[in-house]
């Protein structure tokens, strides 16, 4: 004992034993995140920030929905609807999309390979403030945004701030700066978690799990994360240009002086698309993970899951001009897009069978996180049609730009990305915190939401059909419009409640929920072998696996996965 | 003649096909949307700028097609939701499970290739059917009759110049009917002088964008003489929502005097100098053109027939006396962020210039 004590006198920065580790006050436990390099940490630190800004995004989208629920209403100022649609827009791709695939990744993926931490976990907790700073620079234009012009203002340029909107002629102030490194900054972020996540896939996987054998959220993972690298930096590039548009007098973006509008709309659907593919990879990565293990089938056709997962990532960056169709391209241009993203469909369509064939012949359980994954299989198959109905390019000429638009794009954001979110959230809440989230509360939220959201986003694609634009402040009474859209408003009402109902959820559970124990679903993949939540160093001793479900080889050795694949 | 190539384009049955899928969807969304509700709303059906109502050539291609992808479309959907229906009420866990894992299936090579091939298929014949409709409209020659329009975008409003016909207009628009075998397409040349705008009258054609540094191009035909409703569809700035549109189809006599009209300069009304010498004196002249006086400011709407519209400030209000008065007075109070200022003029000054206005026939 006293050859320790001198050893702490003279380092003067090891006195930790258990009994003053528990004794920490909360400054301590403030300051163990605020330095934390732990993958398990970071990752639960994106998802709180990562749902924090769900729930600001979601009361900007509910003050939209309030706003377009009578026709002629003047509960908001145009200026302040600009503002609002461009900063929900914009928060919930980068402030919430973003940190949510990430923090699953960096929590599930070092547990799923059987790695004790990402392989740079400094570079992790760099890219984590990053993105914060990136999110806070954002929201403090509300405050700083004009600069010394006057009173703070968002910007209100719209997500994808089309050029020469962004020109100095037409956004003074600084509210669009703000906006640019913003981005500018969330997207190297995210740029430092891609490259880390990838490395340690590719290096850092415990013995007997090569490739064929990593479960498919890692798989999945890995092709997001090679997505990410290839999509974020021409957005960066295009940032960096329309800033030296704005500050020296460059003329990329700037129409006035002989620039291209054109030009950004390319660089920013080069990113824009497949960063759709991005965010709603994970998701198909959350679903890969529970519907086998809710339906107590090993999933079907994983190689096949895989492959079109790569068509899809190796397509999704061919097919961004779709969003440009009423841009006056050439009717070759116009046809090789219509092309490229039919074809998207192709490998879209395997993913739903290859999930229909897992369940089929299962024993499905219908828990909460089950329940959110087949509603989400639902909206696939529904937004993929209504996407096959935008990419024939003549259609797209009538509903680009217009509420039908909105509905398809929210299908994806909310019926994919919120219900996996939600789904991983039940699923993964026992491992992270040691308790289950109330499967009775879940299954409230559940139809809540789930009514709220088709009241909503079904609704909302018929003003699209009936002539309404996206992006109106207001419409006038009479063109038809006025009922449909305060049935989407009163739908956003239904799923405020059920997002309150899931808040409650996990406050109660978080001190009061049932004890989960390390394996509460009789999972397979090597995260449930250890404790939850698992110590820091996650597995005492680096596992062995030689199948894809290490665990159902343990649970049942008479038939091990091994022997079929 | 582009026309008679569009309706040849598609063969009989798929016609008849894609038309009774149209006919389906937009019935549902008339029985979806109760007709009482309708009825409180006020709402004129001919006036709804629906694109399952087309009445030109191009946005009658347009709805074909769109049968069509409905139609194979809802035909997946039924396919497949229906199997996902199906596994979750066959395949649920009953009550009297004895707790053993079911059989497990890794895979089955015959059946992956299936619904590979398949809808491999079908994205074929959707693409080639696409493909036809893309190169119809666009690559539709222009023939020599057609109409020749320029339509210029502006925050927040249109300006609509007939190049042939001498005549500057804005916000509304007039072309002629084709029917009766006789075709009198018009042909619109796109630009912006600001930033992106887009052009959508939904019932006459799909949308093309208003680009700065690009001149786009798209035509309309349409088959029925009336009022069709359309507005900017690209986010443009502050007032994006109150850049509303407005094409009137004349019968080709109608369109004839009314473009006779229009081609000529302002008239001189004596009983309104004072009021035509405040317009002058004051920055008017510096954003609006009234053709045969001294202004001919571009930045604002050409003023020169201003009374033959029906409305003022891009399709916001109703053109009266009254309606102009409250404009001029205060533009920031029925478009906040408009870019027209405030003159403030006296009351006196303002009755001028709105009796001098009156006289714009």
């Amino acid at each position: 004992m006293s050859a320790i004590a001198k050893t702490d006198e003279i380092s003067g920065s090891t006195a930790l034993d258990p009994t003053t580790a528990q004794n920490k006050n909360v400054f301590d436990h403030i300051h163990s995140w605020l330095v934390t390099v732990d993958h398990k940490k970071l990752g639960l630190m994106y998802i709180m920030y990562g749902l924090f800004f769900f729930v600001v995004a979601g009361i900007e989208a509910a003050l939209i929905r309030i706003q377009l629920a009578v026709p002629n209403n003047h509960f908001l100022p145009p200026q302040i609807f600009n503002q609002l649609f461009t900063m929900h827009g914009t928060t919930m791709v980068f402030l919430v999309g973003m940190p949510l695939i990430f923090g699953f990744a960096n929590y599930l993926v070092p547990l799923m390979i059987g790695a004790r931490d990402l392989a740079f976990p400094r570079l992790n907790a760099f890219g984590f403030w990053l993105s914060v700073l990136g999110g806070l620079l954002l929201y403090f234009s509300f405050i700083g945004g004009e600069g010394m012009t006057g009173a703070g203002s968002a910007p209100d340029v719209g997500w994808f701030a089309y050029a020469p909107l962004t020109a100095k002629a037409f956004s003074k102030g600084h509210s669009t700066d703000y906006w640019i490194l913003g981005v500018l900054i969330g997207g190297f972020g995210s740029v430092a978690t891609a490259v880390n996540v990838i490395s340690t896939i590719l290096c850092m996987r415990c013995r007997g799990m090569t490739l064929t054998k990593m479960p498919l959220l890692v798989w999945l993972n890995l092709i997001m994360c090679g997505m990410v690298l290839l999509a974020v930096t021409p957005l960066t590039a295009a940032q960096i240009m329309l800033l030296l548009d704005r500050f020296v007098g460059s003329h990329f973006f700037d129409t006035q002086a002989g620039g291209s509008a054109t030009l950004w709309m390319h660089f920013f659907w080069i990113f824009g698309h497949p960063e759709v593919y991005i965010l709603v990879i994970p998701a198909f990565a959350i679903a890969s993970e529970i519907i086998p293990v809710f339906s107590r089938k090993a999933i079907f056709g994983y190689p096949a899951m895989v492959g079109a997962t790569i068509a899809i990532a190796f397509v999704s960056m061919s097919v961004w001009a779709h969003h440009m169709f009423t841009i006056g391209m050439t009717s070759a241009g116009n046809t090789f897009f219509v092309v490229s993203t039919m074809t998207v469909g192709i490998p879209t369509g395997i993913k739903i069978f290859n999930w229909l064939g897992t369940m089929w012949g299962g024993k499905l359980r219908f828990e909460t996180p089950m329940l959110f994954s087949i509603a989400f299989v639902f909206h696939l198959l529904i937004m993929g049609l209504t996407g096959i109905m935008l990419s024939a390019a003549p259609f797209n000429w009538q509903l680009n730009a217009s509420y039908f638009v909105v509905a398809h794009f929210h299908y994806v954001l909310v019926g994919a990305i919120v219900f996996m979110i939600f789904a991983g959230t039940y699923y993964w809440f026992p491992k992270a915190t040691g308790r289950l989230l109330s499967d009775r509360l879940g299954k409230w939220h559940f139809w809540l939401f789930l009514i709220g959201f088709h009241m909503t986003f079904d609704t909302m694609h018929l003003p699209g059909v009936l002539g309404m634009p996206r992006r109106i402040y207001t419409y006038e009474a009479g063109r038809g419009w006025g009922t449909l859209n305060l049935i989407c408003t009163l739908g956003a009402a239904v799923q405020g409640v059920a997002v309150l109902v899931f808040v409650c959820n996990i406050l109660g559970s978080i001190r009061k929920g049932q004890r989960a124990g390390a394996d509460p679903w009789d999972a397979w993949t090597l995260e449930w072998s250890t404790s939850s939540p698992p110590p820091e160093y996650n597995f005492a001793e680096i596992p062995i696996v030689r199948s894809r479900r290490p665990l159902w080889d343990i649970k049942h050795p008479t038939d091990p996965d091994w022997k079929y694949e | 003649m582009p026309q008679s190539q569009q309706r040849t384009g598609f063969s009989k049955s798929r016609r008849v096909m894609s038309r009774l899928a149209a006919g389906l969807v937009l019935r549902s969304i008339l029985i979806l949307t109760p007709v009482s509700i309708f009825a409180r709303e006020k709402v004129d059906l001919t006036l709804v700028p629906s694109i399952f109502a087309p009445e030109s050539v191009p946005a009658h291609s347009i709805t074909h097609l769109a049968g069509f992808v409905l139609a194979v479309t809802g035909a997946i959907f039924l396919i497949v939701g229906g199997l996902l229906v199906y596994a979750v009420v066959r395949f649920r866990r009953r009550k009297d499970d004895d707790g053993t894992e079911p059989a497990q299936i890794y895979g089955s090579g015959p059946v992956e290739s299936a619904w590979t091939i398949v809808p491999i298929l079908i994205v074929v014949v959707l693409a080639l059917a696409t493909a036809r409709v893309v190169h119809e409209i666009q690559d539709a020659r222009q023939p020599a009759g057609a109409l020749e329009v320029q339509v210029i975008g502006h925050q927040w409003w249109w300006e609509v110049r007939y190049p042939k016909l001498g005549i500057v207009t804005a916000n509304e628009l007039h072309v002629p009917v084709s029917h009766g075998g006789v075709s009198r397409p018009t042909f619109l040349d796109l630009r912006s002088a600001d930033v992106v705008h887009s052009f959508w009258v939904p019932r006459l054609a799909g949308k093309t964008d208003l680009i700065p540094n690009k001149i786009n191009s798209m035509w309309i035909e349409p088959e029925r003489t009336g009022l069709f409703l359309g507005q900017c569809a690209k986010y443009c700035g502050t007032q994006h929502a109150k850049m509303l549109l407005r094409v009137y189809v004349d019968t080709p006599e109608d369109f004839d005097r009314w473009a006779k009209e229009q081609a000529q300069n302002a008239e001189k009304d004596s009983t309104a100098s004072a009021g035509r010498l405040v317009f002058e004196q004051t920055a008017c002249i510096n954003c609006h053109a009234i053709k045969g006086t001294v202004a001919n400011g571009r930045f604002g709407p050409d003023l020169t027939h201003l009374m033959s519209r029906d409305t003022l400030a891009s399709c916001v209000l109703s053109n009266s006396p009254q309606n102009l008065r409250a404009w001029i007075k205060a533009p920031e109070q029925f478009k906040p962020g408009v870019l027209m200022p405030a003159m403030n003029l006296t009351d006196a000054d303002l009755d001028h210039v709105v009796s001098y206005l009156a006289t714009l026939k």
